[in-house]
């Protein structure tokens, strides 16, 4: 065993200098398979942190949110079918909600509008959070009960706004300005933005304004019988299923939506995206793949030689191999983490500057974030089998190639 | 189909391994076809050369067989979210009709391409290439499955389709329901699956140490070996499982692999596979032994082979008996 690994140290030793010999051949080598190892790791990075970070939100949400639907569009909810739901046993609470969207023409944007409720969050009395319907640009979302934010300490009065940090970025607006919306008959409503929400609960509340129950129902002329949805907590997780079932036998023109089926579609989207652009990516990787067999196959008169000589003072075959061996292994070690390392940088120092707009989607109020740093084995094995097994099978019939030149012809032919 | 990149790499992983293998066999089948060691021709220089080519690839694929399966399990639990009722690798594998196939089918080409290899390097210890037919035909035989495996896996990928209802690992390997495969192996009542288990582990390491130590290798330990590596794996289910979780109820053999625990169940798993492979890989040599070439060598090998297996159920034991020992569970 001991003679084994002092034999693989010195072929090792052996193979640095020699790769050092050639520094230029293989420092163009090792720059491009980084780069590949890079554009991957950055993307995934980006869609896994992604991912946690909407599960995490959504951990608070609402177990279910219940819909009404009207030939299969939703539709304001009416506020008689509360007691229905409250009624079903399990059900610890229902809560209204009011919500909605509005495009300002200035900013070319949708903001979301939300009226909080009144006494927090259902379930947890004491917190004095709400429920928010936000990320204008996944259709998923348009059914989704959603994150949370905090408004501490300022009290919304009627004719009051808090507004989200994009929004405010997108007006131009501060505390104390007022601010005009058009209501649903044509008149001009103007409100004063009392607060600004903190940035940190940006990802989701960029686009968001609070306003008050009288406001909201004075904006868009709706009716005092009317909800949006509500929200029902259910206390027993296990129960979950059953009341959602007997939510749709009790309602049957109602939606129940489960928090898991919110937290499976983004789950399914953001893999799909991952999984789109290493599809698409996939190409520059065949590139690679075709290089690195060509730059492999491609022997230099003094590689030939070298190998020449090798084999002639007593090499075998084996040997030889074992030193492209370890050779790949070093020139693919050193890539793939210096891939990562940059990856990393790029996508959690600098927010992933390249890969931010077919990433994230698109929106006028795109909230700033700086994503929570994620790394896991998962993403880490997934990297290695999608860029050093390619190279390691590109190169193997190369080196078989070059490891099996017989020492007289390696020698005659480099003409030196 | 799921377009995850796990599941793509999965998927390009046995694709290549697929295509190498059959490369491989190709030249394998060239190589029984045409190998005559007495001859000067060139054909046969060139077969000579493309040994070194076939040991290389083969090299390659099976350490790539042996991550592969163990990203199989990783996938599978990764993906757990997208369905409904799953709640790790067991509930996902239970999708569709290819999941358990397809892991059975890797972890039996894993073990059959470990076989390979021992063989691989006995054959290169002699200097006549003395066993170059016997591995070519294992590779032949070994070819098919792992094409089959590949087709399996694809299929289980591409008609997984996220919400279907699964059922957990909960249900499928807790001993209330005495259907499916999991829950049979999960009633199987605890305490005596333990007396057999350590049963066979003593007299798998009495075997083992004796052949070892009086150089005498006989077909017996193979065979415990290979008996001791499905109790090993029965008894993962049917008890182990539950000291590591501390959960009377809990009997998944895949949970053990995840982050929770320590990645315990990685060290374990590997350690079962180095232990049968270095186990049946020393049977397998056995009728070799009165070869010319071999004669001297080979035992040599053999007891290697044995101390090996032999130190790792010894490790795998050891494990095992400390986290019981050191458990909060009970039983």
């Amino acid at each position: 065993m001991r003679g084994w690994i002092e034999k693989q140290r010195y072929i090792l030793d052996f193979t640095l200098s020699s790769l050092l010999r050639r520094k230029v051949k293989n420092f163009g080598l090792l720059v491009l398979y980084a780069l590949i190892v890079f554009i991957l790791a950055s993307m995934m990075f980006f869609t896994y942190s992604i991912k946690k970070e909407a599960s995490l939100l959504l951990k608070d949400s609402p177990e279910i949110i219940v819909q009404k639907l009207m030939a299969g569009r939703h539709e304001l909810f009416p506020l008689r079918h509360i007691e229905t739901i409250k009624n079903i046993r399990g059900v610890a609470a229902v809560e209204p909600r009011l919500w909605g969207y509005y495009f300002d023409t200035h900013a070319g944007a949708n903001y979301t509008l939300l009226v909080p409720p009144a006494g927090g969050k259902i379930g947890k009395p004491a917190s004095k959070t709400a429920v928010v319907e936000t990320d204008p640009h996944d259709r998923a979302a348009e059914h989704a009960g959603q994150p949370l934010f905090r408004f501490n300490d300022v009290a919304l009065e009627p004719g009051t706004l808090i507004v989200g940090q994009g929004m405010a970025r997108a007006r131009h607006t501060d505390m104390g300005d007022f601010m005009p919306f058009r209501a649903f008959d044509g008149n001009i409503l103007s409100f004063r933005i009392a607060a600004i929400l903190s940035s940190e609960s940006e990802l989701v509340s960029s686009d968001l304004i609070l306003l008050t129950e009288g406001d909201f129902r004075k904006l868009f002329g709706i009716d005092n019988d009317y909800v949006t949805d509500v929200a029902v907590s259910v206390n027993n997780p296990r129960e979950i299923a059953t009341v959602t079932a007997k939510i749709s036998r009790l309602l049957p023109d109602s939606r129940p939506i489960i928090r898991d089926e919110i937290l499976r579609t983004y789950d399914s989207i953001f893999n799909w995206r991952g999984g789109m652009m290493i599809v698409i990516f996939s190409a520059a990787v065949l590139a690679f793949v075709i290089f690195a067999w060509d730059k492999a196959s491609g022997l230099s008169a003094g590689e030939r030689r070298e190998i020449g000589i090798l084999k002639a003072v007593g090499w075998e075959t084996s040997d030889v191999i074992q030193m492209k061996f370890w050779e790949g292994a070093a020139i693919s070690l050193t890539a793939f983490f210096s891939g990562v390392i940059l990856a990393y940088i790029h996508v959690f120092f600098t927010g992933s500057l390249i890969f931010e707009p077919a990433l994230k989607g698109w929106s006028n109020l795109y909230p700033h974030f700086e994503l929570t740093p994620f790394v896991s084995l998962e993403q880490l094995t997934t990297l290695f089998f999608l860029t050093v097994i390619p190279y390691t099978v590109a190169t193997i019939v190369p080196i078989w190639r070059a490891a099996t030149i017989d020492p007289d012809t390696a020698m005659r032919h480099s003409g030196e | 189909m799921i377009l995850h990149p796990t599941v793509i790499a999965n998927l390009l992983s046995s694709a290549i391994a697929t295509g190498m293998v059959v490369y491989a066999a190709y030249y394998g089948g060239q190589i029984l076809k045409f190998w005559n060691l007495q001859s000067g021709d060139e054909l046969q220089l060139v077969l000579e050369r493309k040994t070194y080519l076939i040991s290389t690839i083969l090299s390659f694929v099976f350490a790539l067989q042996l991550l592969s399966l163990f990203l199989y399990v990783f996938t599978a639990d990764s993906l757990t979210p997208l369905f409904v009722g799953a709640m790790c690798a067991a509930g996902t594998l239970n999708v569709n009709g290819f999941g358990y196939p397809t892991l059975l089918l890797k972890i039996v080409n894993f073990l059959l391409a470990g076989l390979w290899l021992v063989l691989n390097h006995a054959d290169n210890l002699g200097y006549d290439y003395p066993l170059i037919r016997k591995k070519y035909w294992l590779l032949m035989f070994i070819a098919p499955f792992i094409v089959i495996e590949t087709v399996l896996e694809s299929a289980y990928f591409l008609n997984m389709q996220a919400d279907v209802i699964t059922s957990c690992c909960g249900s499928l390997f807790s001993s209330e329901k005495a259907n499916g495969l999991g829950s049979e192996i999960a009633a199987l009542p605890s305490q005596p699956m333990m007396w057999t288990f350590y049963a066979t582990l003593l007299l798998t390491l009495l075997v083992g140490s004796y052949s070892y130590l009086k150089g005498k290798a006989g077909y017996l330990y193979p065979v415990l070996s290979a008996l001791m590596f499905v109790i090993a794996i029965a008894a993962m289910i049917s008890f182990i499982s539950l000291y590591i979780y501390e959960l009377p109820t809990h009997h998944c053999p895949f949970c053990i692999v995840m982050q929770e625990y320590g990645y315990i169940g990685y060290l374990l798993y590997i350690l079962l596979f180095l232990a049968v492979v270095s186990g049946m890989g020393s049977g397998v040599l056995l009728p070799f032994r009165g070869l010319e070439s071999l004669r001297d060598l080979l035992p040599a090998f053999i007891s290697k082979l044995l101390f090996l297996s032999v130190s790792s159920y010894l490790v795998f034991s050891t494990l095992v008996a400390y986290e019981i020992v050191s458990s909060n569970l009970v039983m």
